[in-house]
């Protein structure tokens, strides 16, 4: 049984890459990054076999319980897990279950997390290469650490399939974690800067974890080098019960999953609230943009983007506060502008077979355009303004405001038309309609590598009269060129705006069909 | 495209709905739609038959204007599909198989886009919203997102979004698929009452025994070729279209064999 079930779950992975054979490289350029970590990170520790005990120990300790702790969160707040070996697929199948336990659990290392953290773990076996007991103790420790990774993911997303199967939590998680992700930076310098102050913090939080359930299993190799055997073999029993108690957990979550399965209801809401479709004229172009601006506040694909723009000023802050030169602060104007105007360029491909309904119902090219750009310029319009003279209200030095803004402002404007052309032209993988904006997309990498690195070429050509302006303004020290930019920015990305909507609503007229043809590959 | 072609003795004199001459998609090495000639009478309510994956869906996609054929044309009340697919799509009504919805938006702002997109105005759509979400009693889920919808009602939400222009002729690619018995009556109803005003109804689906009582006319396609078409007694010659249909499409295995299925 567990053969079978490791075998169906090579099975399918294989079967995946015979959709098309970019899936294969993909994923080999996803193995290839992880896979190198995993040998920087094994390399690293075997290394550490000639570096003193306690410093090793405090790496592989912390180092595991992080593992742990990471293969517990990150699956339920990314909402991706892998679901290939779903439990709920076996159901009909009266598999036993320790076997469907045991084939489950293996399965889990098949992936490359699974085998990252597997070559990472038994790396530890050379850290403490240092006797002839202390490797296989090592050896356990690890076996035991990745097994207790894998159940306790498992328990977690079994727990909280209920949970996860809805679409508010997915929704909001995404969001949520967006947060720490763009914070890393600085709150990794917090944390260092925390750390280099008080050195024998970490030894010593090692020291405790080693005691509880996180950390027992990767001190083992540890306590067995320093000498420790009576530690050791508490810590072995604190290892063993947690593997016990967590598959324990498992097998009762499990059992009742198999014949509960999760159900993913909502309350039934009366009409009466069209939202935004009030707000907008009653014309085609403006129920596009109502439409597309709805999506930005309740899709998580796009308002995952929104909740970083307000982020950019307090990481640009920080890093103006650790070098206290706040001149980098100007480039948030340009760059929001840029995220923002950007985000459109993939508007058709978020929407994915959703786009028929503007097929079908014979949407002029232009209306549509213009829709999506208006929604997008709405609020991007006041937050490239207001992120542009913010810098200057820290460094008092109003004199560059003039051109920043002409800048940001023809970025802004020329990004959008320039979007408006490549969206209705190409389309790029990105994640489909109700998945996390963290899944990894269907569809052709190689193309939308090319689209996006081409358009962002093309992008910086088209406003390179602005760029020209603005570092005459920083060479020659003169403001005139500020406030001539101030004029040429906007006129100018007007200009573009203009031209973009129309030749890319003139291409969607055209080619329509062979867009939507484009879309239904990728789902 | 050397199919003959069927016989069609009671065409009306009139312009057809939809007419289709020599039609033909092909998907890799894939032959869907094998040139294909219909016409669609005006007023008829035509069920198009098939097996899975005899190339209905790309058939009808071809002839809303969703995807282009390699060869052939189509024409919705003798306007070019291809020509003039602005004008052409005024015309229709459009369910189509297999594509997702705007689903982040709810039953009746999905609805409301749909008219607004047509460039309708804004109090006809309300009033028209209101009337389609409470015949296909979904006014209780006007406000519940679409991605949030069950199979059944999103089908029904997506009949309403190409109801919602009174178009000449609808398009409905499989329209009752998972949708529960009450809702289908309804719908029927709704379609019986909008042919007899005059309107032209084209639906694929393979139950024949709703083929048979619902529509007047049907098409049997079968691996992108047309078998037969005309009214439905004509077609089924006396058997039951059901009959007919396994009789004309043919690959019925016998029923033999499986011995051990009654082993226990």
């Amino acid at each position: 049984m567990v053969a079978h079930l490791l075998r169906l779950k090579l099975t399918l992975l294989r079967n995946s890459f015979r959709r098309s054979p970019w899936q294969l490289i993909g994923l080999a350029i996803g193995g290839l990054y992880a896979l190198g970590i995993a040998g920087i990170c094994a390399v690293a520790l075997i290394l550490l076999r000639s570096a003193e005990v306690e410093l090793a120990q405090t790496f592989v300790v912390l180092g595991g319980a992080a593992a742990v702790v990471g293969w517990a969160v990150f699956p339920v707040v990314a909402s991706a897990v892998d679901m290939t070996l779903d439990p709920a697929r076996f159901t009909t199948f009266s598999v036993p279950m320790p076997r469907l336990l045991a084939g489950l659990a293996l399965g889990g290392l098949i992936g490359i997390p699974g085998l990252a953290t597997a070559i990472v773990a038994l790396s530890t076996v050379g850290t403490w290469w240092r006797g002839p007991v202390g490797p296989m103790a090592a050896l356990a420790g690890a076996v035991l650490g990745v097994l207790t990774c894998i159940v306790l993911s498992r328990v977690v997303t079994t727990a909280t399939a209920g949970l996860a199967s809805s679409r508010r939590f997915k929704d909001a998680s995404s969001l949520v974690f967006m947060i720490p992700l763009i914070l890393l930076g600085p709150l990794a310098a917090v944390v260092t800067r925390g750390i280099a102050e008080s050195a024998d913090f970490l030894p010593g939080f090692a020291r405790t974890l080693s005691w509880t359930p996180l950390g027992a299993a990767w001190s083992l190799g540890g306590d067995v080098s320093a000498g420790n055997p009576g530690a050791a073999v508490l810590k072995l029993l604190i290892a063993l019960a947690t593997l016990g108690g967590l598959t324990w957990c498992w097998k009762v979550l499990l059992e009742r999953a198999l014949v509960s399965p999760p159900y993913a209801g909502s309350s039934r809401r009366k009409g009466g609230h069209l939202g935004l479709f009030s707000f907008f004229p009653a014309t085609p172009a403006g129920a596009v943009t109502a439409r597309a601006l709805t999506y930005w506040l309740r899709d998580p694909r796009y308002s995952g983007s929104l909740v970083v723009i307000p982020l950019l000023p307090v990481l640009m802050y920080f890093q103006g506060s650790q070098t206290g030169d706040y001149g980098v602060l100007t480039v948030i104007g340009p760059l929001t502008a840029f995220m923002l105007a950007w985000a459109i360029s993939a508007d058709v491909s978020y929407d994915n077979t959703a786009f028929a309904l503007h097929l079908a119902s014979g949407v002029r090219g232009l209306d549509d355009r213009l829709g999506r750009a208006t929604a997008c310029l709405v609020f991007a319009l006041p937050v490239t303004v207001a992120f542009s003279i913010f810098p200057f209200m820290v460094t008092q030095d109003w004199i560059r405001l003039p051109g920043v803004v002409g800048f940001s402002l023809g970025i802004l404007l020329t990004g959008l038309g320039l979007a408006s052309v490549v969206s209705a032209r190409y389309t790029v993988a990105v994640p489909l309609p109700g998945d996390s904006p963290f899944k990894k997309p269907p569809g052709n990498v190689a193309q939308t590598l090319g689209v996006q690195f081409g358009g962002m070429g093309v992008l910086l050509l088209l406003v390179s009269p602005e760029g020209v302006l603005l570092l005459l303004e920083i060479v020659t020290g003169d403001p005139l060129f500020g406030w001539i930019n101030l004029a040429v920015g906007p006129l100018l990305g007007l200009v573009m705006f203009g031209t973009g909507v129309r030749l890319g609503g003139k291409w969607l007229d055209t080619r329509g069909p062979e867009l939507l043809a484009q879309l239904s590959v990728n789902r | 495209m050397t199919l003959p072609l069927p016989d069609q003795p009671s065409l009306p004199p009139s312009v057809p709905a939809l007419s289709l001459r020599g039609i033909a998609k092909r998907f890799g090495g894939k032959i869907a739609v094998d040139g294909i000639s219909l016409d669609v009478p005006s007023g008829s309510f035509f069920g198009i038959v098939g097996p899975n994956g005899a190339g209905k869906t790309t058939m009808l996609s071809m002839a809303t204007g969703l995807l282009r054929p390699d060869f052939g044309t189509a024409l919705v009340q003798g306007m070019d599909v291809w020509a003039h697919p602005l004008e052409a799509k005024r015309l229709m009504g459009i369910l189509p198989d297999g594509v997702r919805l705007f689903d982040r938006l709810t039953g009746e702002q999905l609805v409301t886009y749909a008219g607004l997109l047509r460039g309708m105005d804004r109090a006809v759509v309300s009033l028209r919203v209101r009337e389609l979400l409470e015949a296909l009693d979904l006014t209780q889920d006007a406000g519940t997102l679409v991605v949030d919808y069950s199979a059944g009602m999103t089908k029904k939400i997506a009949l309403a979004s190409a109801l919602i222009h009174a178009p000449r002729v609808l398009v409905l690619d499989e329209p009752f698929e998972s949708v529960d018995p009450i809702s289908a009556a309804n719908i029927r109803d709704i379609l019986d009452r909008y042919v007899a005003s005059g309107g032209t109804v084209i639906v694929s689906s393979h139950v024949m025994d709703l083929v048979q009582r619902m529509c007047d006319h049907v098409a049997v396609v079968a691996a992108g070729r047309l078998l037969a078409a005309g009214t439905v007694d004509e077609v089924r010659a006396g058997a039951s279209l059901e009959d007919r249909f396994v009789q004309l499409v043919g690959g019925r295995s016998k029923t033999e064999g499986l011995e051990w299925l009654r082993t226990f």
